[in-house]
């Protein structure tokens, strides 16, 4: 394995493992502080319990979560020191801001977890809250660090006067390099994805519990503040895609034509779903096309011309079949976790009935890994589309890796260590749902 | 405002190593603890730390920003030049800290806590073995950045005695700084009197392992006395070092927690002191003579933005932090 194959796989597999423990750290929180409201509201044990119960699960996921972004912090140096080095000081500011924010998310959680029975009770509730806000902060402003990957800000660039020495970045201005063009689609879109992707797999957990009726009581009101959060969400996501999608052909127009697969410039350019593009030939085999819609949804305009992969240079051309395919699997998955959302709000404002029956349950079982695939899919396209460069048009990945050699190993390291916390990871919940009757049952 | 972030990145590293090294030692005491009194100890630790381990976990975090962000050049020098320790230390951050909520979240009590437990003690090692040799690899000058060889390169510059021996003794002082900690979560007299022998063995190997370091140092030729005794800020601090060090030894069975606690970090400060006076600003001491100082290699622009978000964080953390600590204490009595 070559080792910027082997730097980059593992950067995206850190990223990627990274990514499922944030995101549950950033939306937990809020489920928990709803049903401990609840609890301190009705004085319902069950909520009680309930947020107990969760607290648990938080705490192991929040801890793998913040090794992991340990590791990243580092491994940014450690993969691609070339990129630090200028990008540091300039999408510094998101970091240092932060790293606040996760302090204060890290003592909250400690009133939080060691408050019960000891602190002021509606105190104790709310530093559960600030521990979901501090979250999503820091998430925040972690995309607006990426977002500057995507569309540079706050600098003036003088390009490097023989090829391989270095550029200059002069004039930096890392308030300016924070607030770039696309911080705002970004860190929109990841937010509600992070609520859509937690939603759905929690209630589908307990769904799954409904459906094998364990502790019924328990495991419905679990399911319906998870899956409102969900719902809510993932209604919006579309929305908020859009603007994205906007976004992107108007910032980076290859990521855009890898993204859709549009091999040629054209006027009223169709949308196309599915389909397999074959970069050799550049062709699009197998896809169902809506004439005019990618124009339409790109510029608002059926009319407008949507610039193709042609009209990039060949050197600068992201890989077009995975950007594209990761796309599709997103905008799909999308699609689907929409509907069952609707279905979900319609049953719980006006069919009532429908809520205990067990196709509705089902389907969010079914549902239970969909969003983390679409978030994953998400941020291949995100990452993968902006390939050959690291920072959009000013540096090539490939400049900014490490000289040391064997990076193959240390990306077999990582895969083996991550893939056997999964295991223990899943393998932790499982016993923790397998033990709800006999922790929380007893009266 | 160069000076507010030296300030902030001095302060994590010292808190980095006194709480986080506290944590550590915990994890090295357990591990030299005989098997029949292991489960009390493991109680004690879990309620000394389990509230706040997470938040000592974050210094190391403020400290690799404040690098990246302000002083990018050095830490690519040392994400280059020291990629494996690096690589080691944080493989050990991933273990320890997964294992040790892991221990106390399995709903299962069953023989996968004897895996934990293992994972556990052995990571509470390494880790801050490989944080010291990362620290002596720094100021070693042995770091060769125009080296043509891998061994060269990315070997060389770290896997010598000098920088084991200050890995060696960094393990020795953070299981020091957890005995004196915990002699005041004890609740029985016997545990007390485990944790003060403890202590004192900590105490012990931590003089012979400074020994060490200075030894090696010599063999290496590199000018660790000459930094430490001469000049009068250093040689203060070591006699100040030195004296507390009587008084503790003699407060160990009668003195009050608190005092010992402060005695102890007072010292581990006076030793990081004594060692960096010296050579500050230099922060990278490489082969050839060739030094990376915090008062050059700094990006201007970051600095300003750097040093607010800092000033403005510690406005908004530091008296919750504070809170937090004390709430803890309070209930303990
Ligand atoms: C639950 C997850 C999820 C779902 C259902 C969707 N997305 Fe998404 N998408 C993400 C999760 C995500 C993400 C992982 O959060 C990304 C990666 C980078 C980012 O900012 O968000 C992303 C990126 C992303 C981008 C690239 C942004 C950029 O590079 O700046 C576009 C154009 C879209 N999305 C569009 C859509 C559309 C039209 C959807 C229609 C249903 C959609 N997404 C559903
Ligand atoms: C889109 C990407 C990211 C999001 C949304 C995100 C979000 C989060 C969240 C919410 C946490 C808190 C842990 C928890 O509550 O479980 C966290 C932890 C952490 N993340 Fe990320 N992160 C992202 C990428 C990164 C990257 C690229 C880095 C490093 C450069 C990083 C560094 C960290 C660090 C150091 C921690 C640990 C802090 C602690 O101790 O709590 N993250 N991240
Ligand atoms: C957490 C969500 C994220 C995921 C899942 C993700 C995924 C990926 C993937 C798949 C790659 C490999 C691209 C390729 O090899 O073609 C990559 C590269 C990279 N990402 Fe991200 N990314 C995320 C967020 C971030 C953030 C927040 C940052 C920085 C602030 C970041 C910085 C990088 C860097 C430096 C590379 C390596 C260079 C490159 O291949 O472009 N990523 N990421």
């Amino acid at each position: 394995m070559d080792d910027l194959i082997a730097a980059r796989s593992q950067m995206a597999l850190s990223l990627g493992f990274h990514i499922v423990f944030a995101c549950i750290g950033m939306v937990m929180p809020f489920f928990m502080a709803l049903s401990h409201y609840r609890w301190l509201r009705t004085g319902n044990l069950v909520y009680k319990n309930l947020t107990k119960a969760w607290s648990k699960g938080v705490a192991i996921f929040f801890a793998t979560g913040a090794v992991s972004g340990t590791v990243l912090s580092f491994e940014l140096g450690l993969l691609w020191p070339r990129f630090m080095e200028h990008a540091g000081p300039i999408f510094g500011m998101p970091f240092s801001l932060e790293g606040t924010a996760f302090f204060i998310e890290a003592i909250a959680l400690g009133f939080f977890l060691y408050g019960w029975d000891r602190l002021n009770r509606w105190f104790h509730w709310f530093t559960g809250v600030v521990v979901g806000l501090s979250g999503l902060a820091s998430g925040i402003l972690v995309v607006a660090a990426n977002a500057w990957m995507n569309s540079p800000a706050g600098f003036d660039y003088i390009p490097p006067a023989a090829p391989g020495e270095d550029g200059q970045y002069l004039n930096i201005d890392p308030i300016a390099a924070m607030f770039n063009d696309a911080w705002f689609s970004q860190a929109l879109h990841m937010t509600l994805a992070a609520f859509v992707a937690t939603g759905f797999a929690v209630a589908g957990v307990h769904a799954l519990m409904i459906l094998k009726k364990r502790n019924v009581e328990f495991h419905t009101r679990a399911f319906r503040i998870a899956a409102v959060f969900g719902a809510v969400a993932a209604i919006l996501q579309p929305i908020s895609g859009d603007i994205s999608a906007k976004d992107v052909a108007r910032r980076q127009p290859a990521k855009f034509a890898a993204m859709e697969a549009h091999f040629e410039t054209s006027r009223s350019a169709p949308l196309v779903i599915g389909g397999l593009p074959d970069e050799e030939r550049k062709e699009l085999k197998y896809a169902i096309e809506l004439p005019g819609m990618l124009s339409w949804l790109a510029h608002g305009d059926s009319e407008a011309e949507v610039t193709g992969l042609d009209r990039i240079p060949d050197d600068e051309e992201p890989p077009v079949l995975i950007t594209h395919l990761a796309f599709q699997v997103m905008v799909g998955l999308g699609v689907l976790l929409m509907l069952t959302g609707l279905l979900y709000l319609i049953a719980a404002w006006r069919k009532r009935e429908w809520l205990n029956k067990r196709w509705l349950l089902k389907l969010f079982v079914i549902s239970i890994p969909m969003g983390f695939i679409a978030i994953e899919a998400g941020w291949t396209v995100t990452e993968v589309g902006r390939q050959p460069w690291i920072i959009y048009e000013i540096m090539r990945t490939a400049d900014a890796l490490t000289p040391m050699p064997g990076i193959a190993y240390s990306f077999y390291i990582f895969t083996a260590v991550y893939i056997s916390l999964s295991i223990v990871v899943v393998f932790l919940l499982y016993r923790q749902i397998k033990m709800v009757p006999e922790i929380y049952d007893k009266p | 405002m160069l000076y507010v972030v030296i300030t902030f990145l001095a302060l994590s590293i010292i808190l980095y190593f006194l709480l986080g090294g506290a944590d550590f030692g915990a994890g090295i005491i357990e591990l030299f603890t005989s098997q029949k009194n292991r489960g009390r100890t493991r109680k004690a630790l879990y309620r000394a730390i389990g509230p706040v381990w997470e938040a000592n976990h974050m210094w190391l975090i403020i400290a690799i920003v404040i690098l990246f962000v302000g002083f990018p050049v050095m830490y690519t020098t040392m994400s280059v030049y020291l990629h494996i320790p690096l690589l080691i230390m944080l493989l050990g951050i991933i273990a320890r800290g997964t294992a040790f909520v892991f221990r106390h979240y399995d709903a299962v009590k069953d023989e996968m806590q004897w895996l934990y437990n293992r994972i556990f003690v052995y990571s509470s090692f390494i880790t801050p073995l490989f944080l010291g040799v990362l620290a002596g690899s720094l100021i070693s000058g042995r770091i060769n950045p125009d080296a043509d060889s891998f061994a060269g390169a990315y070997i060389a510059g770290w896997l010598h005695p000098f920088s084991f021996a200050v890995g060696f003794f960094t393990v020795a002082l953070c299981g020091f700084l957890a005995a004196i900690y915990l002699i005041g979560e004890a609740n029985n007299a016997e545990d007390r009197r485990r944790f003060i022998i403890k202590a004192r063995h900590m105490l012990i190997a931590a003089w012979l392992l400074g020994g060490l370091v200075f030894l090696t140092a010599r063999l290496e030729a590199i000018p660790l006395q000459e930094w430490v005794f001469g000049n009068v800020p250093g040689l203060t601090a070591v006699i100040l070092a030195s004296l507390s060090l009587i008084l503790l030894w003699y407060l160990l069975l009668r003195g009050k927690t608190q005092v010992l606690r402060v005695l102890a970090g007072f010292q581990v400060c006076m030793i990081l002191f004594a060692v960096s006076y010296a050579h500050f600003p230099d922060f990278i001491i490489m082969q050839g003579g060739l030094t990376l100082s915090l008062f050059e290699h700094y990006s201007a622009p970051a600095i300003r933005g750097l040093g607010w978000a800092l000033l403005l964080g510690s406005v908004l953390i530091l008296p919750f932090l504070f809170y937090l600590f004390y709430s803890f204490q309070k209930k303990e009595e």
